[in-house]
């Protein structure tokens, strides 16, 4: 057992069993599932991506590459995580990833036999021939020794939340330096947010023996803490990781709210993500120790010196027996003595400084590195060189500490580059990388305990400075200031076996060697040709290694070499969180039209309008398929009366002495002339000249208009009147506004449409009183209502509306006195059924690359005054025979089906883009005229009414004769309109 | 040197010492018959078929950073020829095919893996597009299968069939799309290109277009003068800039399109698939990194870098439609620059300044166009006249109106 | 990103709709010719530093608003009422 006897930040009498690939291991509250397999003596945890090499745990924290294991049960099994991040919990399942059969005889790792030939970028070298080869067998193998951990393929059904914050001040990090900053910004009385990534607040003050104000660290931490708490205008926020900066002051967090319980409450979501606006921001992030690379570096055992202490000093567990170390640095002896203290023995202390200078109890050797390792599932014994020769040493734990790397990693994040500080050997953030944002502590390359406290007190006076023109006075607490002596040493030369750069895509200085022989020298293009840094730690480990190596071999300096610049989220982030609320309905918002309930009742199939459900058709007694119903409801408007809910058609409410003059602006056809009290159909064209939407306007006084556009096109519509209205003409005294969801408006279509109103309406509805497009004001009962005489079906018809929240009750009124004459509801299917037998389009024709031309309107746009739209429509290349014009195609002979989408070819010619006469937009079955009909762009279709085309579908297999005709196949007078 | 799997293992059994540089880092001639601007996969690729296809090898092409580093490394690296309308169905479907026969051309391993691509109708009316995309993809000569719901549910199983907020009606599948590893499109043509004696200068900005008595005479650069017979520009993201160094103004904006990878999972898309009713496509890398991306920022952007709204739409949108993906974390997240012109078609032609040539607008289709690009600019290039499965891309088309709009949003190229 | 809406104040980039480069504000006159609205409607200047663009606050007050950015580091320098600007300017 590894646990030690006492200490640790652990709560003991809590016993909580967990889980590791089926086996029952016992671990307290208060530990990581790390921190509890190194209590529980496992070694071997992960095989690695490449070459399936047995791994175990190298760090403490979420930059960890080796531990990644899943946790969960069944297909909820969330792949990937950080078992250096995971609480552990009662029940907690986790699971060992990327082997082929038990663990630790995993058969992939026969993959680490032909290293020699999977070098980096091999696979660009080979695999070419033969051909077909490659989707067949070559890419289906390596995806299948790719990849780490799993997706079970089922949904994801953990909850997941999206929220705003918004404060004075975002602390990042709740170190030292982050708590110190909370602490005095909130002192000076801003409103702060501190976040850190761990679910104990304290930093590296938890895992160090060392002395803060008089009291050991940790004990300072939960101090400060409890303070903060405590305090109103602060918000702590632990198990939160600030993922990226952004724009404006803005930052991404995600704040892991259950992951650490195991039965939440079903008001708990797993993860939320935060937006957090902050009008200043401090980095206190640290900075994350870096590895000496050295050959077989990466057997189980063999870890980061303060990831070792972590175990050691807060979880009480030692992951060996006779540990060494091997360092650059003076950081690293203070290991060495804390796990003395803790009763662990130290095998051996490696120092790569023949200068170093060392006390202890224990052995030490100065100028020396470790050029071998042996122990394949478990680290057994390490080969020292030092001046003197070669040594072997049994040891089961080898921890590395190279110094220190500042996280810079948020201050890149809006493309700013760090610079390199050659006194710590390290990047540091640049100034002002982010805006507002002022880096603290180990971040910005300060490393010890008082020069955290101290900037992160400094970086929180600079800003309340700034916000509130003052600061508190504050005395900081005593800690200690030797950042300690460090010695740039990155790796290990020579020796035999891979030494490993990046452990997580398993990389190693061989392959830098290689890109570096074949001139991918660039940081970019060294990256890119053997993947390092492009794993799940984004190389936080790894790139300064890789780039040390590469400056070697070309003779430059690190910083001539460059930098490689990190990218968003610090720690990666659930799909499922940065996509919460996304599924299922939740995706997109529903509207409901006025007679939705009512529609329900009536069995109504529904169909997606854009964000609406509209009633697709209404099956009646005995219909089993959509087209009976279909058919029946063409005929019910065709010789009686029918329903339609047309609400979801934008409404548009236009007033002011200008209203006429800006409508004839923005439609191609003329407005000023149209009289009060009737209506008349608009096209509205873009600047570019394309038809943009077609509606009507109705004019109810001088000075008042109501305009309606299509239901797809309402919004922009409404966009291009604000943007017309204020961008091009604020000179025009004009208001209007969307009024779509405050009226409920119906159809209501037939030859005893004018009888289902006369009940209703307390005004006489005569063709003197409400000609053809005409529009009035109305009563029904108490309501007060408008009614239009339009007509999209091309029978005598009306739109009437009332205010919505009568829509329900004037629709069940509809609904009794259409029923009384025989009438009822129609569908989207029977109006497109009405609108194609009458030959009126929608935006399947007008999709945005027609003009007013095209489809026949080629005379509404008035010459007698400007337009939008109406100058480029005049382009040489929008007219003539080579464009495609809108007719209708009827059958030659028993066609059974057209195709929409189908295209159409001279008779005899060959069926190829080059013969492309023009495609089918709609097509229905007319019960009208008993046969399919369409509607079609056809090359010069204008001119060739009569012509007979062949229809050719490939998708659907159809092919066959139409006959080109003019769109209109009903009423072409337009006599039912008005009679 | 020549590529090949024996290469492989005897370099292997070597120590891998034997392998040679990729490419030359020669200084910059005072003169060349051509200087490409830029070294993407468009300058890279027309270098490449300049000096292969029409014997044209005194050329440089110039980089201001590292070769490859714009868009040609920052895609979701899909390729497929699915268009729907004249000009752009002959030009991909000359891409594709060149595509199909990168890999033995380069003798390079792109990795292409025609894995197909599928595109989701979530109604009648997209579904009646998809069916007139397909039709025209057919006539093409380009493969293209409606799927309807049962096709979907068989070959997608893992899509939400049952609560979707848009249900979906089926889908356009082209099974000859799918997928090729960026960077090595890059590294190969930059490969063959300098293999046959053309200069890739990289670290080498332009700094301004010479052009004398309406002929251009060259370029200057952080690296000097280069004096040139012809000049070509392919320096998308960047073309209004490069462009304005001529006097060229062009109907274009640079946007920011962001794209995102995920950690290394187990094989679970096998293809590429888009969503009809959301911004959202992804599909799967070898290495196993989900690849998914959705629509621009909307704002004009030089910056390669975006914000959240765009991330969380994208997101939310593959939770609609695969809500499995939940639990994959999004490892890394970047923006490449984009050429919005102004149909949202690319522009390869030539200019009223004699010797300067413009290839630029490839809005978000530069990758899979990179083989067919390079290929039709260099026929441009070298002959004078346009390659006929790009002679619809002229810069003229939007004073006459034959623009190629695939969206039909008009002249707002954020839209496009 | 946000942008501060001269009526609504500071708002977040997501309720904001972006149209591109002020120059449309100035519509041609109907008999300018082709060759001005070839240029109106499609060639853009697009340079790498301080553009004046038109945004629209359409989850908002709906305001068209004339702002002044830094296209290379996003920032803005001035937000006003396009309606305003277009006064203003005359």
């Amino acid at each position: 057992m590894s646990r030690l006897a006492k200490g640790g930040q652990i709560d003991r009498s809590q016993s909580v069993p967990f889980s590791f690939d089926g086996r029952t291991l016992i671990g307290h509250a208060g530990d990581t599932l790390a921190s509890a397999l190194i209590a529980n003596d496992v070694k071997l945890v992960a095989r690695s991506f490449k070459y399936h090499r047995p791994r175990g745990i190298l760090t403490a924290g979420s930059e960890e590459p080796n531990a990644l294991v899943g946790i969960g049960t069944g297909d909820q099994i969330a792949p990937n995580v950080r078992a250096t991040m995971q609480e552990v919990y009662r029940g907690l399942a986790a699971h060992s990833q990327n082997h082929l059969g038990p663990l630790a005889y995993d058969l992939l790792a026969v993959n680490d036999l032909m290293a020699p030939f999977f070098g980096a970028g091999f696979y660009y070298k080979t695999f070419m021939w033969p051909k077909a080869f490659w989707e067949k067998i070559y890419e289906p193998l390596i995806r299948r020794a790719a990849g780490i951990g799993a997706l079970s393929g089922v949904e994801d059904r953990a909850a997941y939340d999206k929220a705003f914050a918004f404060c004075d001040v975002l602390v990042i990090g709740a170190g030292p330096a982050g708590l110190m900053a909370a602490l005095v910004a909130a002192k000076g009385g801003a409103d702060v947010i501190l976040v850190d990534e761990d679910f104990r607040m304290g930093g590296r003050l938890n895992a160090d023996m060392q002395e803060v104000g008089g009291k050991p660290g940790a004990d300072w931490a939960a101090d400060t803490v409890a303070d903060l708490a405590a305090m109103d205008n602060v918000r702590l926020m632990p198990r939160t990781t600030i993922t990226g900066a952004y724009d404006g002051g803005t930052f991404g967090a995600l704040q892991r709210v259950s992951h650490h319980i195991a039965r939440p409450g079903a008001d708990l979501p797993l993860e939320t993500f935060w937006r957090i606006v902050a009008k200043r921001a401090i980095l206190a992030g640290g900075a994350l120790e870096r590895p000496i690379v050295f050959p077989d570096n990466d057997r189980p055992g063999i870890m980061l010196a303060s990831g070792l202490r972590s175990y050691v000093n807060r979880f009480a567990a030692t992951p060996g027996q006779a540990v060494s170390l091997f360092t650059n640095n003076d950081n690293a002896h203070q290991t060495a003595r804390d796990l003395q203290a803790a009763g662990v023995r130290i095998a051996a202390v490696i120092d790569s400084r023949a200068d170093a200078k060392i006390s202890g109890d224990f052995p030490v050797l100065t100028g020396a590195s470790v050029i071998a390792t042996k122990g394949r599932k478990a680290l057994r014994g390490i080969t020292v060189q030092t001046a003197s020769g070669i040594r072997n040493i049994e040891t089961d734990c080898l921890a590395v500490s190279g110094g220190w790397n500042p996280s810079v990693h948020l201050t890149c994040h809006m493309n700013g580059k760090p610079v390199w500080r050659e006194d710590i050997a390290a990047f540091v953030p640049s100034d002002g990388a982010i805006p507002g944002m002022i880096v603290a502590g180990a971040a910005g390359g300060d490393f010890s305990t008082h020069a955290a406290l101290k900037t992160g007190a400094g970086a929180a006076k600079a800003v309340l400075k700034d916000l509130f023109g003052k600061a508190p006075r504050i005395t900081l607490p005593k800690a200690e200031d030797a950042p300690g002596a460090m010695t740039p040493f990155w790796h290990v030369s020579g020796g035999r076996g891979r030494a490993w750069l990046d452990l997580a895509n398993d990389v190693t200085t061989k392959d830098v060697v290689l890109a570096h022989r074949e001139n991918f020298r660039s940081v970019e293009h060294l990256k890119r040709y053997t993947t390092l840094g492009m794993a799940p730690d984004q190389g936080k480990l790894s790139n300064l290694g890789a780039l040390a190596i590469m400056a070697e071999l070309t003779g430059q300096t690190i910083p001539e070499t460059g930098t490689t610049i990190f990218r968003p989220p610090y720690t990666p982030v659930a799909i499922g969180a940065l996509g919460a609320h996304g599924k299922h309905k939740g995706f997109a918002p529903e509207r409901f039209i006025p007679s939705d309930a009512l529609a329900r009742e009536q069995g109504a199939r529904f169909v997606e309008a854009g964000l609406w459900y509209r009633p697709s058709w209404f099956p009646a007694g005995g219909e089993t398929h959509w087209r009976q119903s279909c058919d029946r409801e063409v005929n019910m408007v065709r010789s009686s009366v029918g329903l339609c809910d047309v609400t979801t058609l934008g409404k548009i409410d236009i007033q002011g002495p200008d209203a006429a003059e800006f409508l004839d602006r923005v439609y191609a056809n003329m407005f000023s002339t149209l009289k009060v009290g009737r209506v008349r159909y608009g096209l509205m064209l873009r600047e570019d000249g394309m038809v943009m939407d077609d509606g009507t306007s109705a004019r109810f006084s001088d000075t008042h208009f109501v305009m309606t556009t299509t239901t797809a096109a309402a919004g922009q519509v409404m966009t291009h009147l604000d943007f017309c209205a204020q961008v091009l003409w604020p000179e025009l005294d004009v208001q209007f506004i969307s009024v779509t969801e405050q009226w409920a408006q119906f159809a209501v279509a037939g030859p005893r449409s004018r009888e289902v109103l006369a009940g209703l309406c307390d005004t006489a509805i005569t063709d003197e009183a409400f000609p053809y497009m005409s529009c009035g004001e109305v009563s029904i009962g108490a309501v007060r209502g408008r009614l239009f005489r339009i007509s999209f079906s091309g029978e005598h018809a009306y739109e009437i509306a009332v205010p919505a929240r009568y829509g329900d009750a004037l629709a069940r009124t509809l609904d009794g006195a259409a029923k009384a004459l025989g009438g009822g509801w129609y569908g989207m299917e029977a109006l497109n059924v009405l609108r194609l037998e009458k030959g009126f389009i929608t935006h399947a024709e007008i999709h945005g690359r027609v003009t007013a031309d095209d489809i026949g309107m080629g005379r509404m746009v008035s010459a007698k005054k400007d337009c939008v739209g109406k100058v480029m429509s005049q382009r040489p290349g929008l007219s003539g025979p080579e464009r495609e014009q809108l007719v209708a195609l009827k059958p030659v002979g028993a066609v059974k089906q057209f195709g929409g989408g189908a295209h159409l070819f001279n008779e005899g010619a060959p069926q190829v883009r080059e013969n492309d006469q023009g495609y089918v937009t709609s097509h229905c079955f007319s019960p009208t005229l008993g046969h399919p009909i369409a509607l079609a762009f056809v090359k010069n279709g204008h001119a060739r009414i009569g012509e007979h085309i062949r229809m050719k579908d490939y998708m659907r297999d159809i092919e066959t004769i139409c006959e080109i005709c003019p769109p209109v196949h009903l009423d072409p007078e337009g006599g039912k309109l008005r009679g | 040197m020549r590529y090949s799997a024996l290469g492989v293992f005897w370099h292997g059994l070597t120590g891998n010492k034997g392998w040679k540089p990729v490419w030359r880092n020669p200084d910059p001639k005072p003169h060349y018959d051509v200087v490409i601007i830029g070294g993407g996969g468009h300058g890279l690729s027309t270098a490449y078929y300049l000096a292969e296809r029409y014997g044209i090898r005194n050329v440089a092409v110039l980089e201001k950073g590292y070769l490859g580093s714009g868009s040609i490394g920052r895609n979701t690296t899909i390729v497929r020829a699915n268009y729907m309308l004249e000009g752009n169905s002959q030009f991909y479907s000359h891409s594709l095919k060149l595509w199909e026969n990168l890999e033995a051309e380069l003798n390079y391993n792109v990795m292409h893996s025609q894995r197909g691509q599928v595109m989701l109708g979530h109604s009648d009316g997209q579904m009646d597009m998809l069916a007139r995309r397909g039709n025209m993809m057919r006539m093409q000569g380009d493969d293209a299968v409606l799927w309807g719901r049962e096709d979907v549910r068989k070959h997608l199983p893992y899509i939400d069939h049952e609560n979707a907020r848009f249900p979906v009606y089926g889908g356009l599948m082209h099974w000859r799309g799918g997928t090729a590893r960026h960077d090595a499109v890059a590294w190969g043509y930059a490969r063959g290109a300098d293999m046959r004696g053309v200069d890739l200068i990289q670290n080498c900005e332009v700094t301004g277009i010479r052009v004398e008595g309406g002929v251009v005479r060259g370029v200057d650069t952080t690296r000097g003068h280069i004096g040139a017979g012809k000049v070509a520009l392919t320096a998308a993201g960047r073309s209004s800039q490069v462009a304005a160094m001529a006097g060229l103004r062009l109907p274009i904006e640079s946007h920011v399109l962001q794209a995102f990878v995920t950690e290394g999972l187990k094989p679970v898309i096998p293809h590429v698939v888009s969503f009809g009713m959301g911004h959202f496509y992804i599909s799967q890398s070898d290495k196993g990194g989900l690849v998914f991306g959705g629509d621009l920022d909307m704002y004009n952007s030089y910056a390669q870098r975006g914000n959240l709204p765009m991330v969380e739409h994208v997101a939310e949108a593959g939770m609609a439609l695969m809500p499995m993906i939940g639990k994959a974390k999004m490892l890394r997240s970047w923006g490449g620059v984009m050429d919005m012109s102004m149909d949202g078609s690319p522009i390869i032609d030539k200019t009223d300044i004699a010797g300067l040539f413009l290839n630029c607008g490839w809005c978000y289709g530069g990758f899979k166009a990179v083989p067919g690009s390079g290929d039709a600019f260099a026929h441009l290039i070298a002959s004078g006249n346009h390659h006929p499965a790009a002679d619809k891309f002229l810069l003229s088309r939007f004073r006459t109106g034959h623009v190629i709009d695939e969206t039909g949003n008009g002249a707002t190229p954020n839209l496009h | 990103m946000r942008i501060t809406c001269p009526i609504c104040g500071d708002r977040d980039l997501r309720e904001f709709h972006y149209r591109g480069a002020a120059k449309l504000m100035h519509r041609p006159a109907p008999d300018a010719g082709d060759e001005a609205f070839y240029d109106y409607v499609h060639i853009r200047e697009n340079p790498p530093g301080l553009n004046r663009e038109l945004w629209f606050h359409e989850l908002g007050c709906r305001a068209w608003l004339v702002a002044e950015r830094d296209v290379t580091s996003h920032e803005f320098k001035s937000v006003e009422l396009a309606a305003e600007a277009k006064r203003g300017a005359k």
